[in-house]
């Protein structure tokens, strides 16, 4: 599976930009930066004197926070921006809001962004880096990539593997990220969810759709669970949280009844316990959840890392 | 003064001709056509090798006037009207104050007889103040000028005061065009719903927001014994809806814009802003049903939706941005490499939809070279080629995705009253 290459890209903006190569050279390079996370001072000097910004105009903790400590600890300066702090308030646009910042002579933005294309839009306005931290319902890169870190560090492969993301595929980055991740990785992908939540013709992506839970648990050997947005009631897509619970909700009589392996649980996060996934599951043998967590930092470490180490060129 | 256009391919779907000749103008008006056509005291064009035809006329601009002047004026918007070829250009009605009274037509003509460029035909709206709530004074704004009703950029949602305004302005001898969305349907959407949208993520509008809408309003229009115009077709759904309703001998008519059968939803992997549009930019399928229904008849005429915005409006977020590109300097050209090119229609076809049809279905007495006519003529190169740059747009407005694209085809000449006004491609001032 190894084959890494020489890095060449200045932003990353999705997954659906790179290639099975690239990929896997992420992930290498993250495993090397976990092991420096379990020393007793886990710190290298690899991006000493570069600045990274963080903009993130979306509420969001885990991903900032993430974000900021992969660059502590590859000892860059950091330097965050949240919405509710920054000039947007004043009505300042995007564009002028990034390069005031650039002008501080800055190396990198990572931004989240409520609208798809934002970053990319970023990327054309700026000459530095610039790192999506997920843009809508378009992609969540990182996620993608610590998703299929930890399915790797936990199983040993990607390829073949029977993937099932469950949950409001239509409105979800994280999805679409995983959709191209695993994809282009080999794995076997199955979306699952109710229709409302399903957008038209996923299946050209390359995975297989399905609305019945069941279905979808029979030959699972990783599970992917989406957060369900309880405001989403509100835009008609579902009838209400009991009525997902019956359909899509995960529970640990579900799996014991339908599923024929074991079978990994990942989340992103935060998750709503009792509706997407029960306690049971959530806190389960087979929960990897907090090791995505753990494992976030590291492959952030590793984004950031490569995408400098081309800047210096 | 007198102008005689010599060694011209005559190109006139309202006489079904397609000759080499002459045409001769004096004080204003076509004084003869044909091949002995001489006379030795005229100034003298010479159009060998170029198509001569009726001005084109756009059945769809917005030129902003009164309200947003900084992004386009009456002066500019028939400026950049002329460049492309038209000789007459409808003004939408979604200004600032809209055009519902005949103090605001009046203000419209008064300011295109000012600019001594293209003609300027107002279209008021359907609903007072474009409020959607009651029919506009339609038989005041008939006999101010206006040559037809729309609340474009907005649908009427209300059936039942659609019903009243098509029988209302039937009545008014008012041509009602119809901005087709169901916005209960496309939602906070931003572009056409299919592959493009799921692997975007943007929020998708699906093609029966405008087909239902289509559907409607061709049902409406039967149902009040008038006549009804699609405004900007984008969607197969659409182009079939209204084949039907023609077959059954509905009074409907339609026009589509040439970026809508240009450009499609996978070119919005850029999220380029001046691509968003409304409706947004949809399928090859789409396209190419488009392109059919041009060559079939189902879409009688080619309107550009000329939207101008500023640079600063449009960079920004794909969702914030607002809707519309600027496509009178460009449709000509747009058309003749999409429908001429690829075999679509034919050159006396393509005058057809964008001169011929439009006077037809508005009730306008020109798009024709008969004599006696006003004399408003284009003569085309169509084998100029150019490249379309942003220093030579005349529009106040910029936001084109056309900007660096080669093009074929290109004005050299506009004549509008027998008045020289576009000479070898450059505009001459009054």
């Amino acid at each position: 599976m190894k084959k890494n290459i020489e890095w060449t890209k200045r932003h990353l903006l999705g997954i659906e930009d790179l290639d099975r190569d690239e990929i896997v050279t992420m992930l290498d390079q993250a495993e090397g930066f976990k092991e420096i996370l379990k020393r007793p001072i886990p710190k290298v000097p690899a991006l000493r004197g570069r600045t990274i910004v963080t903009l993130f105009c979306e509420p969001s903790t885990r991903t900032r926070i993430s974000f900021e400590l992969a660059a502590k600890r590859l000892s860059a300066d950091t330097v965050n921006i949240t919405a509710s702090s920054s000039s947007f308030l004043k009505g300042e646009t995007l564009k002028d809001t990034v390069r005031n910042i650039e002008a501080m002579q800055i190396d990198m933005v990572i931004i989240r962004h409520s609208c798809a294309g934002a970053p990319l839009f970023l990327s054309r306005c700026v000459e530095a880096s610039v790192v999506n931290a997920g843009d809508g319902a378009h992609e969540h890169p990182t996620q993608a990539l610590l998703d299929i870190f930890t399915i790797r560090e936990k199983l040993g492969k990607i390829k073949g593997l029977n993937v099932c993301i469950v949950g409001d595929i239509a409105h979800s980055r994280v999805a679409r990220s995983n959709i191209h991740a695993l994809t282009k990785l080999g794995a076997k992908v199955t979306v699952c969810g109710p229709k409302t939540m399903m957008p038209v013709d996923i299946e050209k992506t390359g995975v297989t759709v399905t609305y019945d839970i069941k279905e979808a648990l029979k030959k699972a050997e990783v599970l992917n669970v989406l957060r369900i947005q309880a405001e989403r009631q509100n835009q008609l897509l579902f009838p209400g949280t009991r009525e997902y619970i019956r359909g899509f909700g995960i529970t640990k009589a579900k799996l014991k009844k339908y599923a024929e392996k074991d079978i990994l649980i990942l989340h992103p996060g935060p998750i709503n316990r009792g509706v997407e996934l029960s306690q049971d599951v959530a806190d389960g043998e087979y929960s990897v959840i907090l090791d995505q967590v753990t494992n976030g930092v590291a492959v952030r470490m590793a984004v950031l890392f490569l995408l400098s180490k081309r800047r210096k060129q | 003064m007198r102008i005689l256009i010599k060694n011209a391919r005559i190109v006139d779907p309202s006489q079904g001709i397609d000759i080499k000749g002459n045409i001769l103008i004096d004080r204003g008006r076509i004084a003869g056509i044909g091949e002995t056509v001489k006379d030795k005291d005229a100034e003298i064009i010479d159009a060998k090798g170029k198509i001569t035809a009726p001005g084109l006329v756009d059945m769809h601009a917005h030129l902003r006037e009164p309200g947003r002047e900084e992004q386009e004026t009456i002066e500019s918007g028939l400026r950049a009207a002329v460049a492309g070829g038209f000789t007459t250009v409808c003004a939408m009605p979604n200004t600032s104050p809209p055009c519902d009274c005949q103090a605001q037509v009046k203000f419209l003509y008064e300011k295109a007889r000012e600019a001594r460029t293209a003609n300027l035909l107002p279209i008021g709206t359907i609903t007072r103040g474009r409020q959607g709530k009651e029919i506009s004074e339609m038989l005041e704004l008939k006999e101010a000028g206006c040559v037809a009703v729309s609340d474009d950029g907005d649908p009427v949602e209300s059936s039942m005061l659609m019903r009243k305004a098509l029988e209302y302005a039937s009545m008014a001898g008012l041509v009602v065009i119809s901005h087709c969305e169901d916005r209960s349907l496309g939602g906070d959407g931003v572009m056409h719903e299919g592959y493009w949208s799921t692997v975007l993520g943007l929020a998708p509008v699906p093609a029966e927001a405008e087909s239902i809408m289509v559907d409607r309003d061709t049902q409406l229009a039967e149902l009040a014994g008038a006549s009804i115009h699609i405004a900007h077709v984008s969607t197969g759904k659409s182009i079939e809806i209204i084949r039907n309703a023609k077959k059954k001998g509905i009074r409907v008519t339609a026009e589509a814009a040439p970026h809508h059968f240009t450009l499609k939803d996978e070119d919005l992997r850029t999220y380029d802003t001046n691509l968003k549009v409304n409706p947004p930019l949809c399928s090859a399928e789409d396209i190419e049903a488009l392109k059919k229904g041009l060559k079939d008849g189902t879409i009688d005429a080619i309107a550009t939706d000329h939207a101008p915005h500023l640079e600063n409006e449009k960079e920004k977020e794909f969702d914030y941005a607002p809707s519309g590109m600027i496509g009178l300097e460009t449709a000509l050209s747009l058309s003749a490499m999409e429908l001429v090119e690829k075999g679509y229609l034919d050159w006396p076809g393509l005058i057809k939809k964008m001169s011929t049809n439009p006077c037809q279905i508005l009730g306008y007495e020109r798009g024709t070279l008969k004599q006696g006519a006003v004399a408003d003529i284009v003569i085309i190169d169509p084998e100029k080629e150019w490249v379309y740059e942003k220093k030579q747009i005349k529009s106040l407005s910029s936001n084109s995705p056309f900007i660096g694209r080669k093009m074929k085809a290109g004005v050299t000449d506009v004549i509008v009253g027998g008045r020289v006004v576009v000479r070898e491609g450059a505009i001459l001032d009054a």
